[in-house]
Protein backbone atom coordinates (compact mmCIF):
# COMPACT_ATOMS: atom_id res chain seq x y z
CA UNK A 1 0.00 0.00 0.00
CA UNK A 2 1.47 3.34 -1.02
CA UNK A 3 1.46 6.12 1.55
CA UNK A 4 -0.45 9.31 0.86
CA UNK A 5 1.75 12.38 1.11
CA UNK A 6 1.72 15.98 -0.07
CA UNK A 7 3.71 16.40 -3.27
CA UNK A 8 3.27 20.09 -3.82
CA UNK A 9 1.77 22.74 -1.57
CA UNK A 10 0.78 26.06 -3.18
CA UNK A 11 0.48 28.67 -0.42
CA UNK A 12 -0.96 32.17 -0.76
CA UNK A 13 0.42 32.67 -4.25
CA UNK A 14 -0.05 35.85 -6.31
CA UNK A 15 1.25 36.04 -9.87
CA UNK A 16 1.57 39.19 -11.95
CA UNK A 17 2.52 39.12 -15.62
CA UNK A 18 3.26 42.35 -17.48
CA UNK A 19 1.80 44.39 -14.63
CA UNK A 20 -1.49 42.44 -14.72
CA UNK A 21 -2.59 40.36 -11.73
CA UNK A 22 -3.22 36.88 -13.18
CA UNK A 23 -3.64 34.93 -9.93
CA UNK A 24 -4.53 36.11 -6.43
CA UNK A 25 -4.02 34.27 -3.15
CA UNK A 26 -4.00 30.75 -4.61
CA UNK A 27 -3.96 27.93 -2.06
CA UNK A 28 -4.17 24.20 -2.73
CA UNK A 29 -2.28 20.97 -2.21
CA UNK A 30 -1.63 18.02 -4.51
CA UNK A 31 -1.48 14.68 -2.73
CA UNK A 32 0.19 11.57 -4.09
CA UNK A 33 -1.76 9.58 -6.71
CA UNK A 34 -4.52 12.20 -6.66
CA UNK A 35 -6.29 13.40 -9.83
CA UNK A 36 -6.68 17.19 -9.84
CA UNK A 37 -8.59 19.08 -12.53
CA UNK A 38 -7.45 22.66 -13.07
CA UNK A 39 -10.57 24.23 -14.55
CA UNK A 40 -11.04 27.68 -16.04
CA UNK A 41 -11.94 29.42 -19.26
CA UNK A 42 -9.32 30.37 -21.86
CA UNK A 43 -6.99 33.03 -20.45
CA UNK A 44 -8.05 32.35 -16.85
CA UNK A 45 -4.45 31.58 -15.81
CA UNK A 46 -4.28 27.78 -15.96
CA UNK A 47 -1.02 27.67 -17.92
CA UNK A 48 0.44 30.36 -15.66
CA UNK A 49 -0.44 28.29 -12.60
CA UNK A 50 1.12 25.15 -14.08
CA UNK A 51 4.29 27.01 -15.13
CA UNK A 52 4.49 28.53 -11.69
CA UNK A 53 4.23 25.07 -10.09
CA UNK A 54 7.08 23.93 -12.34
CA UNK A 55 9.23 26.88 -11.28
CA UNK A 56 9.25 28.39 -14.78
CA UNK A 57 7.53 31.54 -13.42
CA UNK A 58 8.20 33.03 -9.98
CA UNK A 59 5.22 34.06 -7.85
CA UNK A 60 5.10 37.71 -6.82
CA UNK A 61 3.87 36.62 -3.38
CA UNK A 62 3.51 33.31 -1.57
CA UNK A 63 5.37 30.09 -2.16
CA UNK A 64 5.22 26.67 -3.76
CA UNK A 65 6.54 24.03 -1.40
CA UNK A 66 8.02 20.74 -2.58
CA UNK A 67 9.43 17.92 -0.45
CA UNK A 68 12.85 18.94 -1.79
CA UNK A 69 14.24 22.34 -2.74
CA UNK A 70 16.61 20.96 -5.40
CA UNK A 71 14.75 21.18 -8.70
CA UNK A 72 16.64 18.28 -10.26
CA UNK A 73 15.48 16.02 -7.42
CA UNK A 74 11.81 16.81 -8.01
CA UNK A 75 10.18 14.04 -9.95
CA UNK A 76 7.85 15.96 -12.24
CA UNK A 77 6.64 15.12 -15.73
CA UNK A 78 5.20 17.90 -17.86
CA UNK A 79 3.09 17.76 -20.98
CA UNK A 80 2.95 21.31 -22.39
CA UNK A 81 0.00 22.63 -24.34
CA UNK A 82 1.98 23.32 -27.47
CA UNK A 83 4.55 20.97 -28.92
CA UNK A 84 5.30 21.98 -32.47
CA UNK A 85 6.74 18.99 -34.25
CA UNK A 86 7.61 19.32 -37.90
CA UNK A 87 6.58 16.34 -39.98
CA UNK A 88 10.23 15.89 -41.02
CA UNK A 89 11.69 15.67 -37.49
CA UNK A 90 13.91 12.58 -37.80
CA UNK A 91 12.84 10.89 -34.60
CA UNK A 92 10.94 7.70 -34.05
CA UNK A 93 8.33 7.74 -31.30
CA UNK A 94 10.49 5.56 -29.04
CA UNK A 95 13.50 7.90 -29.51
CA UNK A 96 11.33 10.85 -28.49
CA UNK A 97 10.06 9.02 -25.40
CA UNK A 98 13.64 8.09 -24.43
CA UNK A 99 14.53 11.79 -24.59
CA UNK A 100 12.17 12.29 -21.64
CA UNK A 101 14.49 10.08 -19.62
CA UNK A 102 17.97 11.22 -20.65
CA UNK A 103 17.35 14.45 -22.60
CA UNK A 104 18.79 16.52 -19.73
CA UNK A 105 22.13 14.67 -19.78
CA UNK A 106 25.13 16.04 -21.65
CA UNK A 107 27.33 13.71 -23.66
CA UNK A 108 26.57 10.82 -25.95
CA UNK A 109 26.21 7.83 -23.71
CA UNK A 110 24.58 4.87 -25.42
CA UNK A 111 21.14 4.13 -24.09
CA UNK A 112 21.08 1.02 -21.95
CA UNK A 113 18.75 -1.92 -22.33
CA UNK A 114 16.92 -0.84 -19.14
CA UNK A 115 16.20 2.60 -20.67
CA UNK A 116 14.68 0.97 -23.75
CA UNK A 117 12.70 -1.42 -21.55
CA UNK A 118 11.30 1.53 -19.61
CA UNK A 119 10.44 3.29 -22.88
CA UNK A 120 8.50 0.22 -24.05
CA UNK A 121 6.84 -0.08 -20.64
CA UNK A 122 5.63 3.53 -20.81
CA UNK A 123 4.45 3.20 -24.41
CA UNK A 124 2.55 0.14 -23.23
CA UNK A 125 1.15 2.07 -20.24
CA UNK A 126 -0.33 4.71 -22.55
CA UNK A 127 -1.44 1.99 -24.98
CA UNK A 128 0.83 3.25 -27.76
CA UNK A 129 3.19 0.27 -28.20
CA UNK A 130 2.24 0.02 -31.86
CA UNK A 131 3.49 3.57 -32.50
CA UNK A 132 7.13 2.97 -31.44
CA UNK A 133 8.59 2.91 -34.96
CA UNK A 134 6.47 5.77 -36.34
CA UNK A 135 7.90 9.20 -37.07
CA UNK A 136 6.99 11.55 -34.20
CA UNK A 137 5.85 14.27 -36.62
CA UNK A 138 3.37 11.99 -38.38
CA UNK A 139 1.03 11.24 -35.47
CA UNK A 140 -2.60 12.28 -35.08
CA UNK A 141 -3.60 14.59 -32.19
CA UNK A 142 -4.77 11.71 -29.96
CA UNK A 143 -1.71 9.59 -30.73
CA UNK A 144 0.62 12.50 -30.00
CA UNK A 145 -1.05 13.11 -26.62
CA UNK A 146 -0.39 9.49 -25.63
CA UNK A 147 3.24 9.72 -26.75
CA UNK A 148 3.72 13.02 -24.90
CA UNK A 149 2.39 11.34 -21.79
CA UNK A 150 4.82 8.43 -22.19
CA UNK A 151 7.59 11.00 -22.74
CA UNK A 152 6.66 12.72 -19.47
CA UNK A 153 6.19 9.45 -17.56
CA UNK A 154 9.40 7.69 -18.59
CA UNK A 155 11.45 9.38 -15.86
CA UNK A 156 9.01 7.90 -13.32
CA UNK A 157 7.63 11.17 -11.94
CA UNK A 158 5.48 11.32 -8.82
CA UNK A 159 3.59 14.29 -10.32
CA UNK A 160 2.38 14.58 -13.91
CA UNK A 161 1.26 18.04 -15.07
CA UNK A 162 -0.70 18.26 -18.31
CA UNK A 163 -1.65 21.57 -19.92
CA UNK A 164 -4.89 21.32 -21.89
CA UNK A 165 -4.22 17.81 -23.23
CA UNK A 166 -7.86 17.45 -24.25
CA UNK A 167 -8.01 20.57 -26.43
CA UNK A 168 -8.54 19.77 -30.11
CA UNK A 169 -9.47 16.14 -29.44
CA UNK A 170 -12.80 14.68 -30.56
CA UNK A 171 -15.16 13.46 -27.78
CA UNK A 172 -14.15 9.80 -28.22
CA UNK A 173 -10.43 10.52 -28.02
CA UNK A 174 -11.04 12.84 -25.04
CA UNK A 175 -12.77 10.10 -23.07
CA UNK A 176 -10.03 7.61 -24.01
CA UNK A 177 -7.27 9.92 -22.76
CA UNK A 178 -9.07 10.70 -19.48
CA UNK A 179 -9.69 7.00 -18.77
CA UNK A 180 -6.10 6.23 -19.70
CA UNK A 181 -4.81 8.91 -17.31
CA UNK A 182 -6.94 7.46 -14.50
CA UNK A 183 -5.43 4.02 -15.15
CA UNK A 184 -1.90 5.48 -15.29
CA UNK A 185 -2.55 7.31 -12.01
CA UNK A 186 -3.58 4.03 -10.35
CA UNK A 187 -0.88 1.79 -11.84
CA UNK A 188 2.09 4.17 -11.70
CA UNK A 189 0.92 5.78 -8.45
CA UNK A 190 1.47 9.21 -9.96
CA UNK A 191 -0.45 12.36 -9.04
CA UNK A 192 -2.10 13.95 -12.08
CA UNK A 193 -2.84 17.66 -12.48
CA UNK A 194 -4.67 18.34 -15.72
CA UNK A 195 -5.84 21.73 -16.96
CA UNK A 196 -8.98 21.96 -19.06
CA UNK A 197 -11.59 24.52 -19.96
CA UNK A 198 -14.31 21.87 -20.05
CA UNK A 199 -14.88 20.03 -16.79
CA UNK A 200 -17.36 17.44 -18.12
CA UNK A 201 -14.97 14.78 -19.23
CA UNK A 202 -13.08 14.84 -15.91
CA UNK A 203 -16.03 14.44 -13.57
CA UNK A 204 -15.76 10.70 -13.10
CA UNK A 205 -12.06 10.68 -12.31
CA UNK A 206 -11.30 13.92 -10.43
CA UNK A 207 -10.45 13.75 -6.73
CA UNK A 208 -10.10 17.52 -6.50
CA UNK A 209 -11.00 20.52 -8.61
CA UNK A 210 -9.00 23.74 -8.67
CA UNK A 211 -11.44 26.20 -10.20
CA UNK A 212 -9.97 29.44 -11.56
CA UNK A 213 -12.10 32.49 -12.36
CA UNK A 214 -11.56 36.19 -12.06
CA UNK A 215 -7.91 35.61 -11.01
CA UNK A 216 -9.11 33.74 -7.91
CA UNK A 217 -9.14 30.04 -7.16
CA UNK A 218 -11.45 27.70 -5.25
CA UNK A 219 -10.25 24.17 -4.60
CA UNK A 220 -11.58 21.00 -3.01
CA UNK A 221 -13.77 18.03 -3.88
CA UNK A 222 -16.02 18.81 -6.89
CA UNK A 223 -19.26 18.80 -4.88
CA UNK A 224 -17.82 21.31 -2.39
CA UNK A 225 -16.50 23.72 -5.04
CA UNK A 226 -19.08 23.62 -7.82
CA UNK A 227 -21.87 25.21 -5.78
CA UNK A 228 -23.72 28.48 -6.39
CA UNK A 229 -22.34 30.18 -3.25
CA UNK A 230 -18.70 29.22 -3.88
CA UNK A 231 -18.71 30.04 -7.59
CA UNK A 232 -20.69 33.28 -7.09
CA UNK A 233 -18.02 34.43 -4.65
CA UNK A 234 -15.34 33.43 -7.16
CA UNK A 235 -16.91 35.20 -10.15
CA UNK A 236 -17.91 38.25 -8.12
CA UNK A 237 -21.52 38.03 -9.27
CA UNK A 238 -24.35 35.55 -8.80
CA UNK A 239 -24.23 32.30 -10.75
CA UNK A 240 -26.53 29.29 -10.59
CA UNK A 241 -25.58 25.65 -10.76
CA UNK A 242 -28.32 23.81 -12.67
CA UNK A 243 -28.60 20.03 -12.91
CA UNK A 244 -29.73 18.68 -16.29
CA UNK A 245 -29.78 14.95 -17.13
CA UNK A 246 -27.17 14.19 -14.49
CA UNK A 247 -24.99 17.07 -15.58
CA UNK A 248 -24.75 20.50 -14.10
CA UNK A 249 -24.67 23.78 -15.98
CA UNK A 250 -23.14 26.79 -14.33
CA UNK A 251 -25.09 29.74 -15.68
CA UNK A 252 -25.31 33.47 -15.18
CA UNK A 253 -27.60 34.10 -12.22
CA UNK A 254 -29.41 37.19 -13.54
CA UNK A 255 -33.03 35.97 -13.99
CA UNK A 256 -33.91 38.99 -16.18
CA UNK A 257 -31.00 38.54 -18.55
CA UNK A 258 -30.34 35.84 -21.14
CA UNK A 259 -29.14 32.62 -19.52
CA UNK A 260 -25.71 32.12 -20.99
CA UNK A 261 -24.74 28.51 -20.50
CA UNK A 262 -21.05 29.00 -20.97
CA UNK A 263 -19.51 25.79 -22.26
CA UNK A 264 -16.56 26.31 -19.92
CA UNK A 265 -18.82 26.17 -16.93
CA UNK A 266 -20.65 22.90 -17.41
CA UNK A 267 -20.34 20.80 -14.29
CA UNK A 268 -21.97 17.67 -12.99
CA UNK B 1 37.87 8.06 -64.91
CA UNK B 2 39.92 10.44 -67.03
CA UNK B 3 36.73 12.05 -68.26
CA UNK B 4 36.06 13.21 -64.68
CA UNK B 5 39.52 13.91 -63.31
CA UNK B 6 41.60 16.20 -65.48
CA UNK B 7 45.41 15.65 -65.42
CA UNK B 8 47.22 16.97 -62.38
CA UNK B 9 44.15 17.08 -60.12
CA UNK B 10 45.53 14.76 -57.44
CA UNK B 11 49.12 16.02 -57.59
CA UNK B 12 48.02 19.61 -57.05
CA UNK B 13 48.74 20.54 -53.40
CA UNK B 14 46.28 23.46 -53.39
CA UNK B 15 43.51 21.14 -54.58
CA UNK B 16 44.36 18.50 -51.97
CA UNK B 17 44.42 21.07 -49.14
CA UNK B 18 41.20 22.60 -50.46
CA UNK B 19 39.54 19.19 -50.46
CA UNK B 20 40.68 18.53 -46.88
CA UNK B 21 39.32 21.86 -45.68
CA UNK B 22 36.14 21.35 -47.69
CA UNK B 23 35.44 17.90 -46.22
CA UNK B 24 36.01 19.07 -42.63
CA UNK B 25 33.78 22.12 -43.08
CA UNK B 26 31.09 20.19 -44.98
CA UNK B 27 30.77 17.68 -42.13
CA UNK B 28 30.66 20.35 -39.41
CA UNK B 29 28.17 22.46 -41.40
CA UNK B 30 25.90 19.47 -41.95
CA UNK B 31 25.88 18.45 -38.28
CA UNK B 32 25.32 21.96 -36.94
CA UNK B 33 23.02 22.80 -39.86
CA UNK B 34 20.64 19.93 -39.09
CA UNK B 35 19.89 21.40 -35.67
CA UNK B 36 19.74 24.90 -37.21
CA UNK B 37 17.06 23.78 -39.67
CA UNK B 38 15.15 21.81 -37.03
CA UNK B 39 15.16 24.87 -34.74
CA UNK B 40 13.96 27.10 -37.63
CA UNK B 41 17.08 29.24 -37.24
CA UNK B 42 18.08 29.33 -40.91
CA UNK B 43 17.56 33.10 -40.97
CA UNK B 44 19.86 33.48 -37.95
CA UNK B 45 22.43 31.32 -39.75
CA UNK B 46 22.24 33.59 -42.77
CA UNK B 47 22.54 36.70 -40.61
CA UNK B 48 25.62 35.26 -38.93
CA UNK B 49 27.12 34.70 -42.39
CA UNK B 50 26.62 38.38 -43.12
CA UNK B 51 28.28 39.27 -39.82
CA UNK B 52 31.10 36.88 -40.75
CA UNK B 53 31.39 38.82 -44.00
CA UNK B 54 31.82 42.06 -42.02
CA UNK B 55 34.45 40.29 -39.88
CA UNK B 56 36.27 38.96 -42.95
CA UNK B 57 36.16 42.40 -44.59
CA UNK B 58 37.43 43.99 -41.37
CA UNK B 59 40.29 41.49 -41.33
CA UNK B 60 41.00 42.46 -44.94
CA UNK B 61 41.26 46.13 -43.96
CA UNK B 62 43.61 45.28 -41.09
CA UNK B 63 45.58 42.82 -43.22
CA UNK B 64 45.06 39.83 -40.87
CA UNK B 65 43.85 36.28 -41.57
CA UNK B 66 40.36 36.21 -43.14
CA UNK B 67 39.50 33.04 -41.17
CA UNK B 68 40.08 34.90 -37.89
CA UNK B 69 37.89 37.73 -39.20
CA UNK B 70 35.11 35.35 -40.29
CA UNK B 71 35.03 33.40 -37.01
CA UNK B 72 35.46 36.35 -34.64
CA UNK B 73 32.96 38.47 -36.60
CA UNK B 74 30.40 35.70 -36.54
CA UNK B 75 30.93 35.08 -32.80
CA UNK B 76 30.46 38.81 -32.12
CA UNK B 77 27.24 38.70 -34.14
CA UNK B 78 25.99 35.71 -32.14
CA UNK B 79 26.79 37.58 -28.92
CA UNK B 80 24.90 40.63 -30.16
CA UNK B 81 21.85 38.54 -31.09
CA UNK B 82 21.81 36.91 -27.65
CA UNK B 83 22.26 40.27 -25.95
CA UNK B 84 19.31 41.78 -27.82
CA UNK B 85 17.09 38.85 -26.82
CA UNK B 86 16.30 35.43 -28.18
CA UNK B 87 13.86 33.96 -25.69
CA UNK B 88 10.82 34.24 -27.93
CA UNK B 89 10.73 33.45 -31.63
CA UNK B 90 9.52 36.95 -32.59
CA UNK B 91 12.25 38.61 -30.50
CA UNK B 92 14.78 36.28 -32.06
CA UNK B 93 13.62 37.31 -35.51
CA UNK B 94 13.89 41.02 -34.68
CA UNK B 95 17.31 40.59 -33.03
CA UNK B 96 18.52 38.70 -36.09
CA UNK B 97 17.25 41.39 -38.45
CA UNK B 98 18.87 44.19 -36.45
CA UNK B 99 22.25 42.44 -36.37
CA UNK B 100 21.97 41.55 -40.07
CA UNK B 101 21.34 45.17 -41.07
CA UNK B 102 24.19 46.52 -38.96
CA UNK B 103 26.62 43.89 -40.26
CA UNK B 104 25.77 44.52 -43.90
CA UNK B 105 26.42 48.23 -43.38
CA UNK B 106 29.80 47.47 -41.83
CA UNK B 107 30.63 45.11 -44.70
CA UNK B 108 29.88 47.86 -47.21
CA UNK B 109 32.26 50.20 -45.40
CA UNK B 110 35.07 47.64 -45.03
CA UNK B 111 34.79 46.39 -48.62
CA UNK B 112 34.89 50.00 -49.82
CA UNK B 113 38.05 50.59 -47.78
CA UNK B 114 39.59 47.45 -49.29
CA UNK B 115 38.81 48.57 -52.85
CA UNK B 116 40.61 51.87 -52.14
CA UNK B 117 43.75 49.78 -51.91
CA UNK B 118 44.40 48.68 -55.49
CA UNK B 119 46.91 46.03 -54.44
CA UNK B 120 44.22 43.89 -52.78
CA UNK B 121 41.50 43.63 -55.44
CA UNK B 122 41.27 39.86 -54.89
CA UNK B 123 40.31 40.29 -51.23
CA UNK B 124 36.73 41.33 -51.95
CA UNK B 125 36.22 38.24 -54.11
CA UNK B 126 37.76 36.06 -51.36
CA UNK B 127 35.56 37.48 -48.63
CA UNK B 128 32.33 37.30 -50.58
CA UNK B 129 32.81 34.00 -52.42
CA UNK B 130 35.63 32.13 -50.66
CA UNK B 131 38.92 30.84 -51.95
CA UNK B 132 39.25 27.14 -51.27
CA UNK B 133 42.31 26.77 -53.53
CA UNK B 134 44.28 29.44 -51.70
CA UNK B 135 43.94 27.98 -48.18
CA UNK B 136 47.36 27.65 -46.56
CA UNK B 137 48.49 24.62 -44.59
CA UNK B 138 48.43 26.55 -41.33
CA UNK B 139 44.85 27.70 -41.99
CA UNK B 140 43.95 24.10 -42.81
CA UNK B 141 45.19 23.02 -39.37
CA UNK B 142 43.21 25.77 -37.64
CA UNK B 143 40.08 24.78 -39.60
CA UNK B 144 40.62 21.14 -38.63
CA UNK B 145 41.09 21.99 -34.93
CA UNK B 146 38.01 24.23 -34.85
CA UNK B 147 35.98 21.58 -36.69
CA UNK B 148 36.89 18.91 -34.13
CA UNK B 149 36.06 21.34 -31.33
CA UNK B 150 32.62 22.10 -32.77
CA UNK B 151 31.80 18.41 -33.34
CA UNK B 152 32.83 17.45 -29.79
CA UNK B 153 30.83 20.35 -28.31
CA UNK B 154 27.78 19.48 -30.41
CA UNK B 155 28.00 15.81 -29.41
CA UNK B 156 28.06 16.84 -25.77
CA UNK B 157 25.18 19.28 -26.23
CA UNK B 158 23.15 17.00 -28.55
CA UNK B 159 20.45 15.55 -26.31
CA UNK B 160 19.65 18.66 -24.22
CA UNK B 161 19.67 20.70 -27.44
CA UNK B 162 17.27 18.30 -29.14
CA UNK B 163 15.02 18.25 -26.06
CA UNK B 164 15.07 22.07 -25.80
CA UNK B 165 14.38 22.40 -29.52
CA UNK B 166 11.33 20.12 -29.49
CA UNK B 167 9.74 21.13 -26.19
CA UNK B 168 11.53 23.96 -24.32
CA UNK B 169 9.18 24.05 -21.32
CA UNK B 170 9.27 20.29 -20.79
CA UNK B 171 13.05 20.45 -21.10
CA UNK B 172 13.21 23.22 -18.47
CA UNK B 173 10.95 21.18 -16.20
CA UNK B 174 13.34 18.23 -16.59
CA UNK B 175 16.27 20.42 -15.53
CA UNK B 176 17.76 21.48 -18.89
CA UNK B 177 19.33 24.95 -18.71
CA UNK B 178 17.58 25.94 -21.94
CA UNK B 179 19.00 29.47 -22.30
CA UNK B 180 22.55 28.24 -21.70
CA UNK B 181 22.07 25.44 -24.23
CA UNK B 182 20.62 27.90 -26.77
CA UNK B 183 23.51 30.35 -26.30
CA UNK B 184 26.08 27.56 -26.66
CA UNK B 185 24.43 26.37 -29.86
CA UNK B 186 24.31 29.88 -31.35
CA UNK B 187 28.06 30.17 -30.70
CA UNK B 188 28.60 26.83 -32.46
CA UNK B 189 26.59 28.09 -35.46
CA UNK B 190 28.76 31.21 -35.45
CA UNK B 191 32.02 29.25 -35.59
CA UNK B 192 30.58 26.94 -38.27
CA UNK B 193 29.49 29.86 -40.45
CA UNK B 194 32.96 31.38 -40.03
CA UNK B 195 34.51 28.11 -41.19
CA UNK B 196 32.23 27.67 -44.18
CA UNK B 197 32.92 31.28 -45.22
CA UNK B 198 36.47 30.14 -45.99
CA UNK B 199 35.17 27.38 -48.26
CA UNK B 200 32.42 29.07 -50.27
CA UNK B 201 32.54 32.64 -49.00
CA UNK B 202 30.45 34.52 -46.51
CA UNK B 203 27.62 35.20 -48.94
CA UNK B 204 27.13 31.53 -49.83
CA UNK B 205 28.05 29.86 -46.53
CA UNK B 206 24.36 29.48 -45.60
CA UNK B 207 23.99 27.13 -48.56
CA UNK B 208 26.39 24.63 -46.99
CA UNK B 209 24.81 25.09 -43.57
CA UNK B 210 21.20 24.68 -44.68
CA UNK B 211 21.14 22.79 -48.02
CA UNK B 212 22.49 19.32 -47.13
CA UNK B 213 20.56 19.10 -43.81
CA UNK B 214 17.34 20.26 -45.50
CA UNK B 215 17.75 17.50 -48.09
CA UNK B 216 18.69 14.88 -45.47
CA UNK B 217 15.62 15.73 -43.37
CA UNK B 218 13.48 14.58 -46.29
CA UNK B 219 15.17 11.19 -46.23
CA UNK B 220 16.13 10.21 -42.66
CA UNK B 221 13.90 8.70 -40.00
CA UNK B 222 16.47 8.72 -37.19
CA UNK B 223 18.83 11.41 -35.98
CA UNK B 224 21.95 9.31 -36.51
CA UNK B 225 21.16 8.39 -40.12
CA UNK B 226 19.97 11.92 -40.94
CA UNK B 227 23.19 13.42 -39.55
CA UNK B 228 25.19 10.91 -41.60
CA UNK B 229 23.23 11.55 -44.82
CA UNK B 230 23.52 15.34 -44.36
CA UNK B 231 27.30 15.03 -43.88
CA UNK B 232 27.64 12.83 -46.95
CA UNK B 233 25.58 15.20 -49.11
CA UNK B 234 27.78 18.10 -47.96
CA UNK B 235 31.01 16.20 -48.57
CA UNK B 236 29.89 15.05 -52.04
CA UNK B 237 28.88 18.60 -53.00
CA UNK B 238 32.21 20.05 -51.86
CA UNK B 239 34.44 17.34 -53.39
CA UNK B 240 32.56 17.23 -56.68
CA UNK B 241 32.49 21.04 -56.67
CA UNK B 242 36.27 21.15 -56.36
CA UNK B 243 36.66 18.62 -59.21
CA UNK B 244 34.21 20.49 -61.47
CA UNK B 245 35.89 23.81 -60.76
CA UNK B 246 39.32 22.32 -61.51
CA UNK B 247 38.10 20.55 -64.65
CA UNK B 248 36.32 23.64 -65.96
CA UNK B 249 39.74 25.20 -66.53
CA UNK B 250 40.12 22.81 -69.48
CA UNK B 251 36.61 23.21 -70.85
CA UNK B 252 37.15 26.43 -72.75
CA UNK B 253 40.09 27.64 -74.81
CA UNK B 254 40.17 30.78 -72.67
CA UNK B 255 41.16 28.58 -69.68
CA UNK B 256 38.95 30.35 -67.20
CA UNK B 257 37.85 28.03 -64.36
CA UNK B 258 34.41 28.30 -62.79
CA UNK B 259 34.55 29.54 -59.16
CA UNK B 260 34.57 26.58 -56.75
CA UNK B 261 31.88 28.17 -54.55
CA UNK B 262 29.57 28.41 -57.56
CA UNK B 263 30.12 24.70 -58.34
CA UNK B 264 29.49 23.68 -54.69
CA UNK B 265 26.28 25.69 -54.43
CA UNK B 266 24.96 24.40 -57.77
CA UNK B 267 25.57 20.84 -56.60
CA UNK B 268 23.80 21.49 -53.28
CA UNK B 269 20.77 22.84 -55.15
CA UNK B 270 20.94 19.83 -57.47
CA UNK B 271 20.98 17.47 -54.46
CA UNK B 272 17.95 19.23 -52.97
CA UNK B 273 16.08 18.93 -56.26
CA UNK B 274 16.95 15.24 -56.59
CA UNK B 275 15.83 14.47 -53.04
CA UNK B 276 12.58 16.42 -53.49
CA UNK B 277 11.92 14.53 -56.72
CA UNK B 278 12.66 11.19 -55.02
CA UNK B 279 10.33 12.01 -52.16
CA UNK B 280 7.55 13.19 -54.44
CA UNK B 281 7.85 9.95 -56.43
CA UNK B 282 7.91 7.70 -53.37
CA UNK B 283 4.85 9.48 -51.93
CA UNK B 284 3.03 9.04 -55.20
CA UNK B 285 3.93 5.34 -55.14
CA UNK B 286 2.59 5.09 -51.56
CA UNK B 287 -0.68 6.70 -52.63
CA UNK B 288 -1.03 4.29 -55.53
CA UNK B 289 -0.39 1.28 -53.26
CA UNK B 290 -2.93 2.53 -50.71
Amino acid sequence: MNEISTIVDVRGVDVELGGRRVLTNVNFKVESAEFTGLIGSNGAGKTTLLRMMLGLISPTRGEVLWPTNAREERRVGYVPQKVTLDVDVPLRVRDFVALGDDGHRYGLRRRTRSTWERVEEMLDAVEASALGERRIGALSGGELQRVLMAHALVSRPELLLLDEPLANLDPGATQDIVELLARVRDRQHVAVVLSAHDINSLIGVMDRVVYIANAHVASGPTEEVVRPDVLSALYGHHVDVVRVHGRVLVVSGDPMGPVAAHPDLVVE
Amino acid sequence: MHWLFEPGLWSNVAVRTGMGVGVAVAVVSALVGLFTVMRSQSFAGHALADVAMAGGAGAGVLGVSPLAGFVLGSLAGAGAMEAIGVERVRQRDVATGVVLGAATGLSALFLYLITLNSSSTGSTQLILFGSLFSVSNSTFLVVLALSVLVVVALASLGRPLLFASLSPDAAKARGVAVSRVTLSFTLLVAVTVGLSSIVIGAVLSTALLIGPPAAALRLGRRMSTTLFVASMLGVVAVLLGVVLSYDSFYWWSSHRALPVSFCVVVLIVFELLLVSLYRAMSRRRERVVV
